[in-house]
């Protein structure tokens, strides 16, 4: 049995401590250890993205980190995204442009499709396309996705404007 | 109190059939807060994984679980030994075969679950998993059908008599030790002798390639047997919880009323989830023996090598016509590949499915099918992958026929298909091999497809492109892919159609709550095609309470009425039927309680949208929110209180969903790479109930096409090792390679069902795999291809291109 | 997808990532991103008892852009090569090929480092690394040495980098003319089915210099210097492409695999070095 470390997150805005194997998986302690269960497992070779998380600003599949590796790191899930007092416009987009159907993607995806919008706030289909190619769905094939990002980038726009 | 607001918005209010409702799932999967299998966690909950063989045919000689046991953690390790006291060593399959759960003195496929470790966390029970010492000794393998048939090698030990007599199967008597069943459909004689004396015979062979449904989400379950209470609750990707109810009680011997099978939300089914594996058999069984709850997932690997593969059909056509194009005759053999069990998902009276809907949108006089299932040592199965049972093999097999006697007859395969499609007036249609198509209109349906893509302007474009491509001014080549394809779904009625003697009717029961609010319960289950949205919006038109008003539940055995699940697109033909009638219950009741609110008799009330009002007189009214509430606040003589129904729906037939799909695509001979420029989709699935999930379900369906016939495919060495089990090789399109899809419709309503609606869901895949094909070779076509096999990779379109020599 | 137990280490130096090394031979191995790594040891196809993970090492997240070389050290990201402006400019190759590999979300966790240090045939920056003529800094208890890119790859996994030393990073002479990363592949996210890296330099028509890599043809990138010379001194017309493929189909070795067989791979790889050649050359 090898060494416990102790690791600090912060998930969501809050402060996790803990002990971990260093081989515990970040997915497992988001899912496991802090019933975290938005992030989703599709795959055990990083193909599929319904793992995805933001970690210090950046997309990553958190099936393939250890929780060791990502020790001090700011955390963001589906769950800090927004809430039903607070919903994320790609939330509310994704609902409105049926943008989901088995929901199993759609945490990964929404996710993903944040920190996208922040790379590109107005992006083209083929760069949605393109920076959504990480995260894989079985359902809608991905045409209404496409267009629940760009409703989503327009209305993130229009109030972006509207509040300068 | 005046009426302020209109008729129309009163329609509008309701948000019943037709309108784009938005999903009411949504909000739960869009803030993480699904409840999908593995989100389950109950206190002490232990976890169950395999030790897998990695060989294809073995035999085990040992199994040593001493060091396994003595990893930390690791609480027992179980094997066919342990389940044989049991009797649960092996279990019924769907198709009237049995299955081992555990390895039982030998395996059939790389893969099959040899020993179950049960641990106290997935860590322990992944080092227990390395630590169990298994000793194999090898077999040959036997990966190709044909082989098999002729092989002395005998995979199936245990359907060998002593004496090495081989006893029928459940579907008859078996030709050979490897042989399953021989399923034949029509006549026979009369078929040959048409073909035989035709003016114009075409002949084909093609393989329909093993694939596999790889919903995004694996299998998986939780068992948790209380000791207390005697009751087994069992969590699980179940599409048919109820049917896995009656399957655990029979085998386990624990009495149904003491099971509570539970699907959650399921991230995806395709087919996948229907049957039951080994992990659910070890899962219960080792929380029985435990005390503890037991959590079972499988890997992608896992569920990829060893869960229901799709397809795996050796189809041989022929296909005969007069010179003017009329077909007169088809001929159908196919060889099935079941691997080492027949774990197919059928109704038990149809081991091939409806393999025999091969006749397709055409008017044939005469056909014949016959079916040979055989044993190989490669997955056990097969599924329906979005499909109704075998539907995906029989339209390809029509919808390429009839391309390769276009070519035969030197005809345009549009204008092929136009001369011979069932006509609208033939409806109700008998086809020849069996199946009474329920209503259609196909000609109005591919001309506005063939108009709206503008066809003859696309074969004049193609026919530039064939004069470019040889003058050397391009390298790519254009195909026009075509499919007009007729399903069945919606299995299906009782007296033909049962899952392990379970009649396949569906069921939906309804109670309305004083304030106008209702639940209803159905016997299916979404695995994301948005019942609870969808089902709503069929009660809101039938019993005038809005949609929004309607809480849909699905998945619980001990209060869902009984139902056969949801797959082959049955849910809204068979439960949407149920939920119809439940609903005209509720309504009829409705009807005797507002006449004696209004003091008229039952028959001077009528129907309007969300009331019943006085003939005549429409000014008095009683809304069914008042009449809800009257159900439960007043003394009706002769009436009981309450307002509830159920209906167990028995459908008379399937329904027969159609469409026209077109496909344009850009070949590059040089790399081999398709790059589709268009695809267009009519469907007609009846009676619409909500336009968005159509859609929605249209483009899946399509994408799941694309990467089937572009790719996808479970492929074995000749050691039976699985070539393409992670998703590395096994091809899920991103959004990358999918185009933008063009949606359309007609509507032609199912004549037999209550709202005249036909199911969808599957439509798209079924539809799909043989246009992206068709397209491909459509592309060859100039240059002397008449067929050649999916799935259409690079490297198989550049070897294509290769053959008909457009490298030189 | 549970990996064996190991044990972890996260030093501050290099000098404590060597000793670690040192101490434990090859059952100790270090990880950048760890998007190859990791992967494998979920299968538990990769056995490592002690992982040394480099993140915290200082001096090797840099990009630095000098008068003749460019510098990027070995824990720079794909995603940072791509959102680097200067060497986009200075070096357009990098940022085209970065894009092809795999996805968003890899991208900002893989590193060059990780790209081009163990070996994997599939990996598309070592073939582009012998392209540019780069040369790669390696680190040991005895020191640093410097391997050219043309010398490191020896077969698959095998390089010319020992046990105990790291690659920290990677310098480039400035290319010159114009560039190429063409690559096919089935999808996004995969390895190459054939790639090809093409620097070339146009004086007055005629080309001057070429320099041809081929990425996943063989159990090594290949540097093919006669496919690079069969273009020098022609204006890079149609008999001048047909010599250079003809060239390069002498120097790479194709095995079969799910992709396709070896006589497609051969074809596609004369198809997709004519399309890199015929794109390098209209911007050189």
């Amino acid at each position: 049995m090898s060494k416990k470390k102790h690791v600090t997150l912060n998930v969501n805005g809050k402060t996790e401590e803990f002990l971990a194997e260093p081989r515990e998986l970040l997915i497992y302690t988001l899912r496991e250890r802090l019933n975290i269960t938005g992030p989703h497992i599709g795959c055990e070779t990083s193909h599929c993205g319904a793992c995805t998380v933001t970690i210090n600003g950046k997309s990553v599949k958190s099936c393939t980190m250890f929780a060791v590796q990502a020790e001090g790191a700011e955390i963001t899930t589906i769950e800090g995204i927004g809430g039903p007092d607070n919903l994320h416009p790609l939330q509310e987009a994704f609902k409105e442009h049926h943008g989901l159907q088995c929901g199993y993607c759609t945490p990964g995806m929404i996710t993903r499709a944040t920190k996208l919008l922040e790379e590109i706030p107005n992006p083209t289909e083929a760069e949605i396309r393109f920076g959504m190619a990480g995260n894989l769905c079985r359902c809608t094939g991905y045409q209404n996705i496409v267009k629940s990002i760009q409703a989503a980038a327009a209305q993130m726009s229009a109030a972006k404007e509207a509040a300068e | 109190m005046k009426d302020e607001i209109t008729r129309e918005e009163r329609v509008d209010n309701l948000k019943g059939m037709g309108c784009s409702r938005k999903r009411v799932e949504d909000a739960r999967f869009t803030q993480g807060k699904g409840n999908y299998v593995d989100d389950i966690k109950l206190d002490g909950m232990l976890f169950g994984d395999f030790v897998r063989s990695p060989y294809a045919h073995a035999r085990v000689k040992s199994i040593n679980k001493d060091t396994a046991l003595k990893v930390p953690g690791v609480l027992a390790v179980l094997t066919a030994d342990d389940l044989r006291p049991l009797g649960l060593h092996w279990m019924p399959t769907l198709a009237g075969d049995k299955q081992m759960v555990l390895a039982d003195g030998k395996v059939l496929f790389q893969g099959q679950e040899v020993a179950f470790v049960v641990a106290e966390d997935r860590y322990a029970a992944a080092d227990g998993i390395e630590a169990v010492e298994v000793e194999y000794e090898e077999l040959p393998v036997l990966v190709n059908p044909f082989e098999a048939l002729k092989s002395d090698v005998v995979l199936r030990e245990d359907l060998v008599a002593e004496d090495g007599s081989i006893p029928a199967g459940a579907h008859g008597p078996r030709k050979h030790h490897n042989h399953i069943f021989t399923w034949e459909a029509g006549d026979k004689g009369p078929t040959e002798e048409v073909i035989a004396n035709a003016e114009v015979v075409a002949e084909e062979s093609m393989y329909y390639h093993r694939t596999h449904p790889c919903p995004l989400e694996t299998c998986g379950c939780v068992a948790s047997m209380d000791k207390v209470n005697g009751k087994l609750t069992l969590w699980g990707t179940f599409q048919a919880p109820h049917a896995i109810r009656t399957v655990v009680s029979l085998i386990s011997g624990i009495e149904e009323h003491n099971i509570r099978v539970i699907s959650p939300d399921i991230g995806g089914g395709f087919g996948n989830k229907v049957g039951a594996y080994p992990g659910y058999v070890c899962s219960v069984v080792a929380s029985i023996v435990t005390g503890k709850p037991v959590k079972w997932i499988e890997d992608r690997m896992d569920n990829l090598m060893t869960t229901a593969f799709a397809r795996d059909y050796h189809m041989n056509g022929k296909i005969s016509a007069t010179k003017e194009g009329k077909i007169t005759g088809l001929q159908c053999h196919v060889t099935a590949d079941h691997g080492g069990f027949d774990a197919c998902a059928d109704p038990t009276k149809f081991p091939a499915g409806f393999m025999n809907i091969c006749t397709g949108s055409y008017d044939i006089p005469t056909a014949f099918l016959e079916v040979d299932g055989v044993y190989t040592n490669k997955a056990p199965g097969g599924v329906s992958y979005r499909c109704s049972f075998r539907v995906t093999e029989a339209v390809y097999f029509i919808e390429r026929m009839i391309e390769v006697l276009a070519i035969k007859l030197n005809m345009d395969a549009a204008e092929l298909r136009r001369i011979n499609f069932i006509k609208k007036e033939q409806f109700p249609y008998k086809a020849a091999l069996g199946w009474e198509y329920d209503s259609g209109d196909y000609h109005t349906a591919w001309d506005k497809a063939l108009k709206t893509v503008d066809y003859d302007g696309l074969r004049a474009e193609q026919a530039q492109r064939v004069k470019d491509f040889k003058a050397g001014k391009t390298r790519k080549l254009m195909g026009i892919g075509l499919s007009f394809f007729t399903e069945i779904v919606g299995a299906g009625p009782v007296k033909n159609c049962d899952i392990l003697g379970l009649g396949m009717f569906d069921s939906c029961e309804i109670r309305i709550h004083p304030t106008g609010s209702a639940i209803a319960r159905l016997g299916t289950i979404s695995q994301g095609q948005g019942h609870a949205t969808t089902f709503a919006q069929i009660l809101a038109s039938e019993i005038g309470l809005p949609a929004d008003s309607i809480t849909i539940e699905e998945g619980d055995t001990d209060t869902a009425p009984y139902g056969l699940g949801t797959y082959g697109s049955r849910s809204t033909p068979v439960a949407g039927a149920a939920t119809a009638m439940a609903g005209r219950k509720i309504r009829a009741k409705a009807q005797m309680i507002a006449a004696y609110l209004l003091e008229v008799h039952d028959n001077d009330v009528e129907f309007d949208v969300d009331r019943f009002a006085v003939k005549g007189a429409p000014e008095k009214f009683k809304t069914m929110k008042e009449i809800a509430f009257a159900a439960y606040n007043q003394a009706i003589p002769g009436l009981e209180p309450g307002l509830e129904a159920v209906s167990y729906y028995d459908p008379p037939n399937m329904t027969y969903p159609f469409g026209a799909y077109v496909c344009v695509m850009d070949i590059d001979v040089d790399t081999g790479v398709p790059e589709i420029r268009r695809f267009y989709a009519l469907d007609d699935c009846g009676t619409r109930i909500n336009p968005m999930i159509i859609e929605g379900q249209v483009h899946g369906g399509l994408t799941e096409a694309l990467a089937v016939a572009l790719g996808q495919e479970i492929a074995y060495d000749d050691m039976g090792n699985v070539k393409t089990g992670t998703l590395m090789d096994f091809f899920l399109p991103t959004a990358w390679e999918v185009p933008n899809y063009e949606t359309d419709f007609t509507v032609t309503p199912s004549p037999h069902h209550p709202i005249g609606a036909k199911g969808v869901g599957e439509s798209p895949h079924v539809g799909g795999v043989p246009c992206f094909s068709n397209a491909v070779q459509d592309a060859f076509r100039p240059f002397g291809n008449t067929h050649t096999n999916m799935p259409h990779d690079h490297w198989r379109i550049w070897r294509t291109a290769n053959e008909l020599g457009l490298h030189d | 997808m549970i990996p064996a137990a190991f044990e972890y280490y996260r030093p501050k130096d290099m000098d404590k990532v060597l000793s670690i090394l040192e101490e434990h031979g090859d059952d100790a191995r270090v990880m950048a991103g760890g998007h190859s790594l990791i992967p494998m040891m979920k299968l538990r196809m990769a056995d490592v008892p002690h992982l040394i993970d480099l993140q915290d090492v200082g001096g090797m997240s840099e990009i630095e852009i000098g008068a003749d070389t460019i510098k990027i050290g070995a824990l720079v990201t794909q995603s940072d090569i791509i959102d680097h402006a200067a060497l986009a400019d200075v070096a357009p190759i990098l940022r085209e090929a970065s894009l092809q590999i795999a996805d968003p979300q890899v991208r900002y966790m893989g590193t060059l480092g990780g790209n081009i240090a163990n070996g994997d045939p599939g990996n598309d920056m070592p073939g582009l690394m012998q392209c540019l003529d780069a040369t790669f800094t390696v680190v040991g208890q005895d020191g640093e040495r410097a391997i050219p890119a043309r010398d490191f790859y020896e077969a698959a996994y095998v390089t010319a980098r020992e046990d105990g030393e790291v690659l920290t990073a990677v310098t480039i002479p400035r290319p010159k003319g114009g560039h190429a990363y063409e690559k096919q592949k089935r999808k996004i996210g995969d390895y190459a089915t054939a790639a090809a890296s093409v620097q070339i330099v146009n004086d007055g028509g005629k080309c001057v210099s070429a320099a041809i890599a081929m990425t996943n043809l063989s159990d090594t990138p290949v540097f093919s210097k006669t496919a690079g010379d069969a273009l020098v001194g022609t204006s890079v017309d149609d008999a001048a492409l047909k010599a250079a493929v003809a060239a390069m189909l002498g120097d790479i070795d194709p095995t079969e695999d799910n992709r396709g067989p070896v006589a497609f791979k051969n074809h596609v790889a004369g198809v997709i070095l004519r399309r890199a050649i015929a794109r390098a050359w209209s911007r050189a």
